[in-house]
């Protein structure tokens, strides 16, 4: 008989991590917990000022304070061609700072100790003579006449912009404008975040002089990609070098990057031919690791009286720090930003984007989107309430006439992809009757006459993820294929590795079902490895939602591969040919005859004991999955809140999110991530950016000042879904991790803005704090969030 | 954390705390630690020598005289005055208080006294000793003195405190009549300091106010003692014309810095605003009674 897939925990059991058991024991390994015998520590001296060029750097009091080993700076990265390195969107990044510094917490310095608390002393008797210079903390600033030059470093650079782009017809777009009823036009900033990771960075160089092996433990999200980019920027041999990324406490885009931290160690401890550790402090990791969205939006749209949209036109200001880091495909300059608006109809399209540095830390990542999807669907979804407010219309009726209609499969988005799968009109009906929408709005009136602001906000979308195809994506020229490399034991039990590298998804978990997926072999017997170069295949890492989509896929097909070649075997055994053979989940019979059969772990003990005459013994297998297109999950999510108008705190009084992401692998991890997700959008629109004063100062290099939400202020959230299997997927899934994150923010947001609608005021920048719509309300004025944040006494 | 090196002393008597105290140049009493610790973890604060006074016994209490004077010793932590049964029939403002200072798990270390002797502006208990004008028990080698709250704050973070002095306990003298009042505060975050807050203490008796004090945390360089508006409050009954001007006249005394947490006027705002909301749920309780 065939086994029962949700016992054996297969696709659709909400089956408890298996990782779980060792991280709530505290017994995790983390690369902090990684103790190498004779193991020296690492501090990073980092810059107080913004823009300052440095003078002089004094390190003898360092060097005289007993057990400090080594103090390193620029000049010496300098002299073994190190103190640039380039970045994954082919620029330079300084390593340590020769010439200026550039932004506020760059590194200068780095002093190695025999402990962390010497090598903090060291840090403090350095003496840097840096002239301040003017710094830059916004776009307006950076393109300004007169402003000072901030790569002066680069050849050619004679401004502070960095790219000018654009995507999208502008002909089409200028046609649809001039038969346009209604133009509705908005401007926000999406302001800078960060990640902000429980675990910041560090890492552990421990260079071997005698084998010439350098291994590296390290807070890598794409521990392949960092392999690549050491041997080519440290030029050692590829296979000489091996990085390991143990546990990972939280990554969301930020452990993407190679930073200078881990550079600085590499070269220390091939110097001084010890294990060198770096880890970083909480500030270290606000203040100078890879940020998220700081993206300004003009934004306009054609609209039809009877609701239809024809067409959009925007241009974005994306301030990128003193160096164009952006962990992004090579082919586009922002991101994936030209994804937007593909849920809606939209005839024409064009976007404009332009690229600034300024004196601020560099690496746009994706925080927890793929690739600056976050900006785009949150552009898109304030854009589309603003044009509803604007034509006097429903904001739901609005969404209904312009979202795709099912039919319509397979559709080109108005910049060109491709989505091929949704039931968005569907999703919008669940989220709206979940909420009681028609009952809401006319409390909503009810309790306007009693001088309280509700308000109900939605934000609908479908976003690319799982990149993807090797037509189109690459990072650095390596293309976005996914590998899975799974070992069958001759008892049944197997070792499934993967180029992916979990970092709070559950990969240990989920893989593994989708092993007794397509095999039968129960979950609990398979054992899920992944983050160790010389022991996990190639791949380009876990961010972007791509595990599910690419590395999952590359599950699936190795597991079909091992099946494959089973069925040979139970042939064999069962003396039938090939073609006579049946499959049931767990079991291979012959046709006609279901008693006859046998079980996938009887295949297995055959591999390795009895294989056919010619076949070669053993049952393993590898896969390299490059996807045909990007996923494309959707999402309603629908906010109620209530804004204190005499303080400006505004309530969530419930949120309903709709998920629809294909095929759910593990239905309680899909949850997991949706509340997570929508607890950092909920954090976006309410209290959590990294703001800069006049001086250059980051305003929130603490968690003081940057707002991690906790337990106490998080909505409860009310989660529904709906399943619209991915047609190009193996098992139909599609890519989950960072939907809410992407498509929450613009649901409190609208809501708020839609409890001010009687005041005219059109736009507040995140985060909605209570001063920002206090004087909203007080003056009927749009609320800019820009830096620099004025900090004065009176 | 690694912060600069610093000889730890954990004496079991408060005769041996002050010996080591006034031997040792640039020693630290270590309370809760909860604002001590940060400090020491960034190297804002280097003390050469900390004095842990958390095995002495006798200092972990709170209650009420036969007289009423209430007093909290200086073990006394966040949780203890959050978790009382007793605190809100004798002292209702700290009661109120007691929930919004910082997070759970810091209130279950910090201390009452230690929040008052680090000198925030932003601390909220200091604003609730300034309503309550209370005071703080020193003792020293030359025995003990008590401070009013008012005099005791030198400045940010800075008290009258000499080196070699602890303060073993806040002490609030009893109610003229039925102690009434409440505290407001705008937080970004369970957890985070704030933007602004009112503490406000009323004696009442019979309907009518016979002492007052307002206390404001997080709008001046040290907590700011709103004393025109309290003194606008006595003999009232709380009646809109009253309330409105010691809502006005807090605002004035206000002078909070512009910053990421709102501009001045917005806290200016705020702090008029809760002081309004405290006086008129006093009223309303009030009437209730009546
Ligand atoms: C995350 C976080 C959030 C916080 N949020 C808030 C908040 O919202 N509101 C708020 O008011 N506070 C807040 N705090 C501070 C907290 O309330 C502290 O507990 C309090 O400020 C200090 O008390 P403590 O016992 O921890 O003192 P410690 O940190 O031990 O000491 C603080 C200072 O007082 C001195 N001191 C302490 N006790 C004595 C004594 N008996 N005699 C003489 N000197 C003494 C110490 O030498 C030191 O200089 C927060 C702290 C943290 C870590």
């Amino acid at each position: 008989m065939a086994l029962d897939e949700v016992k054996i925990g297969g696709l659709g059991a909400s089956r408890r991590r298996v990782e779980d058991n060792r991280f709530i024991r505290g017994k995790g390994n983390y690369v902090d917990d990684v103790v190498l015998p004779g193991m020296l520590y690492m501090e990073i001296l980092r810059s107080p000022l913004a823009h300052a060029k440095i003078n002089s750097i004094d390190t003898s009091a360092a060097y005289a304070i007993p057990g400090v080993r080594m103090v390193m700076t620029g000049e010496m990265m300098a002299a073994r061609n190190l103190a640039w390195m380039p970045t994954l969107s082919y620029d330079t990044q300084a390593v340590l700072a020769t010439d200026k510094v550039r932004f506020q917490g760059q590194e200068v310095c780095a002093v190695i100790a025999d402990d962390p608390y010497i090598a903090r002393d060291g840090v403090e008797a350095i003496i840097v003579d840096y002239e301040p210079l003017p710094p830059i903390v916004n776009p307006e600033q950076a393109m300004a006449a007169d402003a000072p030059l901030i790569r002066n470093d680069k050849v050619g650079q004679d401004n502070n912009v960095i790219f000018d782009w654009e995507v999208g017809d502008r002909e089409g777009t200028d046609r649809a404008f001039a038969e346009a009823d209604k133009v509705s036009e908005i401007s926000m900033h999406y302001p800078r975040s960060h990640p902000s990771p429980i675990e910041a960075c560090g890492s552990i160089a421990d260079y071997d002089r005698s084998t010439s092996k350098l291994t590296v433990y390290m807070t890598s999200q794409a521990p392949h990609i960092v392999r690549a980019a050491v041997s080519l920027v440290a030029e050692i041999p590829e296979h000489m070098i091996r990085i390991i990324a143990p546990d990972l406490g939280g990554g969301f885009g930020n452990k993407v990057p190679v930073y200078p931290g881990y550079v600085i160690s590499i070269l220390a401890s091939i110097l001084l031919e010890k294990p060198v550790k770096w880890i970083e402090d909480k500030t270290g990791n606000l203040i100078s690791t890879g940020f998220g969205r700081d993206v300004y939006l003009k934004g306009e749209m054609a609209l039809r009286n009877d609701g239809k949209i024809l067409g959009v036109r925007m241009h974005t200001d994306s301030d990128h720090g003193a160096f164009f880091s952006d962990a992004q495909p090579s082919k586009f300059k922002i991101g994936l930003m030209h994804s937007t608006f593909a849920c809606y109809d939209v005839p024409s399209a064009h976007l404009t984007a332009r690229g600034v540095y300024t004196n601020k830390a560099p690496g746009g990542v994706a925080y927890r989107c793929s690739f600056r999807v976050t900006e785009a669907m949150y552009f898109q979804e304030r854009m589309v309430q603003a044009a509803a407010d604007d034509l006097g219309m429903d904001q739901a009726e609005f969404r209904r006439v312009n979202l795709v209609k099912d039919d319509d499969f397979p559709k080109r988005t108005p910049f060109g992809f491709l989505t091929d799968s949704g039931q968005y009109e569907k999703c919008l009906q669940i989220g709206l009757d979940a909420i009681g929408y028609d009952d809401f709005k006319k409390e909503q009136e009810e309790a306007r006459k009693r001088g309280r602001l509700l308000g109900i906000g939605i934000s609908t979308m479908t976003e690319p993820l799982g990149a993807g195809n090797s037509r189109e994506y690459d990072i650095l020229g390596i293309k976005m294929f996914d590998s899975a490399e799974l070992r069958v034991h001759m008892t049944g039990k197997a070792i499934l590795r993967t180029g992916a590298k979990t970092q709070g998804q559950g990969h240990e978990t989920t893989w593994a079902q989708i092993v007794a997926h397509e095999l039968g072999i129960p979950a609990e017997d398979i054992i899920v490895e992944e983050g160790d170069t010389d022991t996990a295949p190639f791949g380009m890492g876990t961010y972007a939602s791509r595990s599910t989509p690419v590395a999952g896929a590359a599950v699936s097909m190795v597991s079909r591969k091992i099946r494959a070649k089973a069925r040979k075997i139970a042939a064999h055994l069962l003396e039938v040919s090939d073609e006579d053979i049946e499959w049931e989940l767990g079991r291979f019979y012959v046709r006609g005859a279901q008693d006859r059969g046998v079980t996938i772990q009887e295949c297995a003990m055959a591999a390795y004991s009895n294989v056919p005459d010619g076949m070669e013994p053993g049952l393993e297998n590898n896969a390299y999955y490059d996807p045909p297109n990007l996923t494309w999950p959707f999402a309603c999510y629908i906010a109620t809140v209530e804004v204190d108008p005499e303080t400006g705190v505004w309530d969530v009084l419930r949120l309903v999110a709709v998920d629809d992401c294909g095929v759910r692998i593990n239905p309680m991890i899909v949850e997991g991530q949706i509340m997570g997700g929508l607890t950092e959008a909920y954090a976006m629109a309410n209290m959590q950016f990294i703001t800069f004063d006049e001086d250059g100062n980051c305003v929130g290099s603490n968690y003081m000042d940057y707002l991690l939400p906790t337990a106490w202020e998080t909505p409860g959230f009310e989660l529904h879904e709906v399943v619209t299997p991915c047609p190009h997927h193996p098992i139909g899934a599609k890519g989950i991790g960072e939907c809410a994150t992407v498509g929450g923010p613009a649901a409190f947001v609208n809501a708020v803005m839609d409890a001010l609608k009687h005041t005219g005021v059109r736009n507040i920048d995140m985060p909605l704090l209570p001063d920002r719509v206090y004087e909203a309300v007080q003056t009927g004025n749009d609320i800019s969030g820009m830096p620099p944040v004025k900090t004065t006494d009176e | 954390m690694y912060p600069s090196r610093f000889q730890y002393e954990a004496p079991t008597t408060l005769a041996e705390a002050i010996a080591i105290l006034a031997a040792n140049d640039d020693a630290k009493v270590l309370a809760g630690g909860q604002s001590l610790i940060p400090m020491m973890k960034l190297r804002f604060a280097s003390p050469a020598t900390l004095v842990d006074i958390n095995n002495i016994p006798g200092l972990d209490f709170h209650g009420a005289d036969a007289d009423g004077t209430y007093r909290i010793g200086a073990l006394c932590r966040h949780a203890h005055l959050e978790k009382s049964t007793t605190l809100a029939e004798h002292q209702p403002l700290l009661a109120s208080c007691a929930p919004l200072v910082a997070d759970p798990i810091v209130r279950t270390r910090g201390t009452f006294v230690g929040s008052v002797c680090h000198a925030d502006p932003q601390g909220d208990w200091a604003s609730c000793m300034v309503a309550l004008d209370g005071s703080i028990t020193a003792v020293g080698p030359n025995g003990k003195r008590s401070i009013p709250v008012k005099e005791f704050v030198a400045g940010p973070f800075t008290t009258v405190l000499a080196k070699d002095e602890i303060a073993i306990e806040g002490v609030i003298a009893p109610a003229k009549g039925t102690r009434a009042g409440g505290y407001l505060k705008l937080e970004r975050r369970v957890g985070d300091f704030a933007t602004a807050g009112v503490a406000i203490a009323l004696d009442m008796s019979g309907g009518v106010v016979t002492n007052a004090g307002i206390g404001l945390t997080g709008v001046g360089a040290q907590t700011v003692d709103a004393a025109d508006a309290a003194a606008a409050l006595i003999g009232s009954s709380l009646d809109p014309d009253a309330i409105e001007q010691a809502a006005t006249l807090a605002a004035e005394v206000s002078k909070p810095r512009s910053d990421h947490r709102g501009s001045a006027s917005y806290k200016r705002h705020i702090v008029s605003t809760f002081v309004t909301r405290i006086l008129g749920n006093v009223q309303r309780a009030e009437m209730q009674v009546a």
